[in-house]
């Protein structure tokens, strides 16, 4: 018995240790959770010959800050000042398009209409929260989200998928794990990058780098995440569509 | 402490494995654990559920097999419907607990970075359908999916064991039968608000009656199959191949090599429905376990596997405990710390609280009397199936 224990204490302070390392640049985010192979190559088409980036955010309440800075600080925003940073000359533009209290399938049938409405080179479809808390049947989940994607593919649009938060104070009450392995699933099948939100946030818990267990009306922490997830989502829209950014001289 | 462990004819082998499996059940149970990353479900197609229902199956049909053999299909009957019933009234108290629970985090809970996670919050502003739809078994929180399922087993079995009694070979075959066509036709039981039962009891079932098969002389009739190397080699090969899938989960790097028409043919895997991938899983895992762990291994008398096997020979009191102390768990980490240390911790104490508990009941029934070597020739005890057996 005492070896396991003593095992699982050592393993717990090399953690313990790393995760103090890490909580230093606090947007941090392992590599293997951002790069993958799948590429977005309308981007890259938009970005070199027509110098313009549309990006459309599809999602739901978690798109959003409440509050007069809500608007401005939600990540969709930091989203598109990091990139219009990092890409210089490029016309780049991100629409929010957030619907609160919408399952995936709600979303998926209003993939048209919002293609020929916003013309967008890359749909960022954050889904799946919703569906996991009212428990959608998850065939019916993935069916979803399958037609979604089809739909803004056959729309010309290149699209990443993001699934749920990390949200610790109510995740004995929502069981993720199904639908975020449905996302994971579609994703790979239809070779289009998944922003792993879930992961991201759970890696930043762990490691200290934001208390996401807080339960206060703490509206910076709310802020400093969605800034940390726009500046991931645009690492990860440059890296999948091989752009090559400004690299900024001081590390912000 | 240790000498309680059971002697008598019973297979140590099922206490052991399904008490680790409520073990890995429990720390599966405690969101954002860093230990469940040891448990069997991630490095492979099935995980403790399966073990937790087969055994379950197993031990019933021995239990009130013998019953049913000896005082009729009445009687046996009825106390496999009063075990359906006592599951129900546990199973509800765990709903009180959770309803408890939760409704402290919901007055609590502000952080604007989560407002759509509140949403979870709604169905505690309609308490009146909330709770009918809860003792209706419809409305199930997560985590709370295995009892029920459990109940509705039972309420068919007392049909399945008499038919297994006589026909073993036809009741099995009605279950293979029963699993393909809901496969093919979609059936499920309806849940509250929407969507359908986690674990599918008509899919499901086909675990539990195949462990209640073997139980009743079906192990013995599969015995040649189990011996032979093929077999081995086979279960080794498929536990191999789902290992290396399962890996991909997790290293996405892996996932390249392998081929789309490949995981076309395995995704979605289905735990819903107990998808085939699964159940073989399972039967792999069991088939390598027979070989290589025999009923009269001498360590499963020794001191390091009581603790186990004494969880496992009170499922339903060790079940249930494993839910609560699951909560508890979570509270613990919201209002104390959620830092890897903290779980580590949690899911120790966790433990050593379930084989604690555990020892004393075994006491308790020694004290009264009860215990198997003892027990008074009445009925059969009405713990028994899921517990002793």
């Amino acid at each position: 018995m005492k070896t396991p224990i003593a095992a699982a204490a050592v393993a717990a302070a090399l953690y313990l240790l790393a995760g103090a390392a890490f909580a230093a640049e606090p947007c941090d985010v392992p590599g293997y959770l951002l790069f993958g192979s799948n590429e977005l190559k309308h981007v890259a088409e938009a970005v070199q010959k027509q110098h313009k980036l549309t990006i459309a955010v599809v999602g739901t309440g978690s798109s959003i800050l409440a509050g007069p800075d809500g608007p401005r600080s939600a990540y969709p925003a930091r989203l598109e000042a990091v990139l219009k940073q990092k890409l210089p000359g490029i016309d780049v533009k991100v629409v929010s398009l957030v619907r609160t209290r919408m399952t995936a399938e709600d979303l998926a049938k209003g993939m048209e209409k919002m293609l020929t409405d916003e013309k967008p080179d890359l749909v960022i479809w954050q889904t799946g929260t919703l569906d996991a808390i009212r428990r959608v049947d998850p065939d019916e989940f993935r069916a979803a989200l399958d037609e979604g994607v089809e739909t803004l593919h056959k729309g010309g649009a290149d699209v990443i998928l993001m699934n749920m938060q990390y949200s610790p104070r109510t995740d004995i009450m929502v069981p993720l794990g199904q639908y975020a392995d449905n996302m994971r699933h579609v994703a790979q099948q239809h070779e289009i990058p998944l922003f792993d939100r879930l992961a991201i946030m759970r890696h930043w818990s762990d490691t200290g780098a934001f208390d996401l267990y807080a339960a206060g009306k703490d509206n910076v922490l709310a802020q400093r995440v969605h800034d940390c997830i726009g500046r991931g989502i645009a690492a990860m829209i440059i890296d999948a569509a091989h752009l090559r950014p400004l690299e900024p001289k001081a590390s912000q | 402490m240790h000498a309680a462990v059971v002697t008598t004819g019973r297979d140590l082998r099922l206490d052991l494995f399904r008490g680790i499996a409520l073990w890995l059940i429990f720390l599966d149970h405690i969101p954002s654990n860093l230990v469940a990353w040891g448990t069997i479900r991630n490095y492979g197609f099935s995980d403790a559920t399966e073990i937790f229902v087969f055994v379950s199956g197993y031990t019933a049909a021995f239990v009130y097999g013998k019953e049913m053999r000896e005082r009729g299909f009445i009687i046996a009957g009825a106390h496999i419907l009063r075990r359906a019933w006592q599951i129900y009234v546990a199973h509800v108290f765990l709903f009180a607990i959770y309803l408890a629970e939760i409704s402290y985090v919901a007055t609590s809970f502000e952080n604007p970075l989560y407002a759509e996670e509140m949403n979870v919050l709604d169905f505690l502003k309609q308490p009146d359908v909330t709770i009918v739809q809860a003792l209706l078994l419809k409305f199930k929180p997560a985590n709370m999916d295995i009892l029920p399922l459990y109940i509705v087993l039972l309420l068919l079995f007392p049909a399945a064991l008499w038919l297994l009694l006589f026909r073993p070979s036809l009741a099995l075959g009605a279950s293979v039968l029963l699993y393909v066509l809901t496969w093919h036709f979609n059936w499920n039981l309806p849940s509250y608000p929407e969507g359908h039962w986690y674990f599918n009891p008509f899919a499901w079932q086909l675990l539990f009656v195949f462990g209640a098969w073997c139980a009743l002389g079906g192990a013995q009739r599969l015995a040649t199959v189990l011996q032979s190397r093929i077999t081995l080699g086979v279960a080794i090969a498929y536990l191999l191949f789902a290992f290396v899938i399962s890996l991909t989960w997790y290293l996405p790097g892996v996932g390249q090599y392998v081929p789309h028409r490949l995981e076309d043919l395995i995704y979605p895997i289905d735990k819903v429905n107990l998808d085939v991938l699964r159940f073989a899983h399972f039967l792999a895992l069991a088939v390598v376990t027979v070989r290589f762990l025999p009923r009269d291994w001498p360590g499963l008398k020794s001191r390091w596997l009581w603790p186990p096997i004494v969880c496992g020979q009170h499922s339903l009191e060790i079940f249930c405990l494993g839910v609560f102390l699951s909560f508890a768990a979570h509270f613990a980490m919201v209002e104390i710390s959620g830092a890897v240390w903290m779980q580590f911790l949690l899911s120790g104490l966790g433990i050593i609280i379930m084989v604690a508990v555990a020892g004393l009941l075994t006491w308790y029934k020694r004290a009264e009397g009860r215990s198997p070597g003892s027990r008074p020739k009445k009925t059969p005890d009405a713990d028994l199936a899921g517990g002793e057996a």
